[in-house]
């Protein structure tokens, strides 16, 4: 609380920013910076794997966005995600593509806001039901549509795009969702979320407008789970129902993001790495038994791991905080006891040598 | 005349089905996202048990009911226990319960994956036709509704003639104030669970008399009795009956005049519009 006062502050952008946040700016510019450098030290299957990895930091950390602070599970990505893609594979040959990108994001968000509006107003049970379908629902229109419509149920999208450039493509979204998703926590809206989270009904006693708050923040994760589609489309090259609206990746958006943990902006990462590698390797070696295990890694992670990894990390930083004595914890104990045995050596040696 | 008796006998097997849900979510309140994959689970121990034998699969109740309703009793035991037990609020246990259930499903389908193929299931069971009013229906469809009624009537009787059944209903209104009055929430919570899981079971082994499914199709089911539920009023039996057949209808009109594959986006526009409307389902209390 008073840290806040204490730490010397610099207004940028009209925010006051914090010593502490100028410091995880900075870490977070130089880790996108040497992300952006992969491309041109890898090739072939591991910058296909990276690309992966970038595309569901995205996912998951845009997931984040809304399902983090109020504990709604939203199993819709999917949904957003093929919409994306139909847009895109729609328009290509009609428009520019940047103008199918904004255009994707749009129809997503327009999607949001019917389903937000219909279902984020009851309970949130409710909300995760209305989710797990939509994908399929979606789907059924679709195909029922191009049916009456008489074209094909597949489209191709073919532009010319390199690997690399989807990579850079994906990772500048990425840090755009880290620059929203830090700007909301700070923000007045962030905050009503929080408390929405902790208590959905204390959150109405002080007088926040529950519906519209959880509205627009479903609606902004939901409208870059459209962009990724957008983005991506053009390197799968060809768009069907079955394909863009595969249930199985909201599924995995959120088992990664429940991984990393959904209190920090930073989590979802930090599952999206270990668990890209868990399936690349499971892929390969249990082709067949991928629902299985999809299905043992969301009961380890709600009885073994609750917070996700970075529950785990808080929690060690914390007991060795305890240890230390001081709160500025274990690091700080480290040093110093290592400073003093160092010392100690360097005086002995001293007094040998005289 | 046609839309309405095939609605109306496709509404009888949602009822049951629904009614498994309704057990588990409006008396022991778990949101049980594998309830579809107990279905489907049902459904290949039918089919199992035809291919072996080329008995009724209505006999097949007699293994598959105990069976769903014992490994429904381990599931709660084991699994929803902890999470119950840990949940701070109703809110808290909500997430962890669907969390836990949806792994469980995946579970499920990888099993009945490994065990039965991930192909299309059906067999056929007295597939001889039957005139209602001068058309023709399937035999097994007729045969199906009335066993789903007879179990439904069943399991209604239950509940609303013995003590035990009064229990389940008293902690259905309310879990805090049923434990004043000496019922034992846990044991009786426990039984609507693996009660719920096995009616459901039965759904499957009724619906696998007339219907192509295959491992993974059990979400699909999940999200029917969710919106029957839903639609009839959580904690209401009346309510999940008369809502089974409103969904068992509109597919039927929906698949017969327009197109068969838009059964789920009727489904769907059924649910919107509770949402909208009553939030709290037909027969739903409304609560403050």
């Amino acid at each position: 609380m008073s840290s806040i006062e204490k730490a010397p502050a610099v207004s940028a952008f009209g925010l006051r920013i914090t010593t502490t946040e100028w410091r995880a700016l900075l870490a977070s510019v130089v880790i996108f910076v040497a992300a952006a450098f992969v491309p041109l030290v890898f090739g072939g299957y591991v910058l296909q794997v990276t690309i992966s990895i970038v595309m569901y930091t995205a996912f998951a950390t845009s997931w984040l966005l809304f399902s983090g602070p109020t504990n709604y599970i939203a199993l819709s990505t999917a949904a957003f995600f093929g919409i994306g893609m139909y847009v895109t594979a729609a328009g290509i040959d009609l428009v520019p593509y940047p103008v199918l990108i904004i255009a994707s994001g749009v129809a997503g968000a327009a999607l949001a806001v019917v389903v937000g509006l219909a279902t984020l107003r009851v309970s949130g049970v409710y909300f995760v039901i209305f989710s797990l379908g939509l994908a399929e629902l979606v789907r059924q229109l679709m195909t029922w549509a191009q049916h009456v419509f008489g074209t094909m149920s597949g489209l191709y999208v073919t532009i010319d795009r390199s690997e690399p450039m989807y990579y850079w493509q994906l990772l500048l979204l990425t840090a755009v969702v880290y620059l929203v998703g830090w700007r909301i926590g700070r923000s007045r809206l962030g905050f009503a979320l929080r408390i929405i989270g902790n208590d959905e009904l204390v959150a109405v006693h002080c007088g926040i407008n529950t519906a519209r708050a959880k509205v627009v923040l479903f609606v902004i994760s939901s409208t870059f789970a459209s962009i990724i589609g957008a983005l991506v489309a053009p390197r799968w090259g060809y768009v069907e129902p079955v394909v863009a609206f595969n249930p199985f990746l909201s599924f995995q958006v959120v088992i990664m993001a429940l991984l990393g943990g959904t209190h920090r902006l930073w989590g979802p990462v930090l599952g999206v790495i270990p668990f890209t590698l868990l399936w690349e390797l499971i892929s390969i070696e249990f082709p067949d038994q991928t629902t299985l295990l999809l299905g043992v890694c969301f009961l380890l992670i709600v009885y073994v791991i609750p917070n996700g990894i970075t529950g785990l990390i808080e929690d060690a930083l914390q007991r060795r905080a305890k240890i230390g004595g001081s709160p500025r914890g274990a690091l700080q104990h480290t040093f110093d006891v290592s400073t003093a045995s160092v010392r100690s050596l360097l005086q002995r040696r001293k007094s040998n040598d005289a | 005349m046609d839309i309405v008796i095939i609605g109306l006998l496709l509404g009888g097997t949602y009822a049951l089905m629904a009614m498994g849900l309704q057990l588990q979510y409006g008396v022991a309140r778990i949101m049980n996202l594998a309830n579809g994959e107990m279905l489907i689970a049902g459904a290949f121990g039918a089919f199992w048990f035809y291919a072996g034998t080329k008995v009724s699969p209505l006999v097949a109740l007699l293994f598959v009911v105990p069976l769903a309703f014992g490994l429904n009793w381990a599931i709660y035991r084991v699994l929803i226990m902890p999470l119950v037990r840990r949940a701070k609020s109703q809110g808290k246990l909500d997430v962890d319960a669907i969390l836990a259930t949806f792994g469980l499903s995946f579970i499920f389908i990888g099993i009945m994956v490994a065990v039965f193929g991930a192909q299309y299931t059906d067999y056929a069971y007295l597939s001889e036709p039957i005139f209602i009013f001068g058309e023709r229906y399937g035999l097994n469809r007729v045969v199906a509704f009335l066993g789903s009624a007879a179990l439904c009537a069943a399991l209604y009787l239950w509940l609303h003639k013995t003590r035990t059944g009064l229990a389940l209903r008293a902690v259905s209104v309310n879990p805090s104030a049923a434990g004043l009055v000496s019922i034992n929430v846990t044991r009786a919570s426990a039984l609507a669970f693996a009660l719920g899981g096995a009616v459901t079971a039965a759904g499957g082994v009724l619906l696998s008399m007339y219907l192509t499914f295959d491992a993974s199709y059990g979400v699909v089911f999940t999200l029917k009795a969710l919106i029957i539920v839903i639609l009839g009023g959580v904690g209401d039996i009346r309510g999940t009956i008369v809502a089974a057949f409103i969904l068992g209808l509109a597919e039927t009109a929906v698949a017969s005049l327009i197109d068969p594959g838009l059964t789920l986006a009727a489904a769907y526009v059924l649910f919107m519009v509770v949402l909208l409307v009553r939030p709290e389902g037909l027969f739903g209390r409304r609560t403050a």
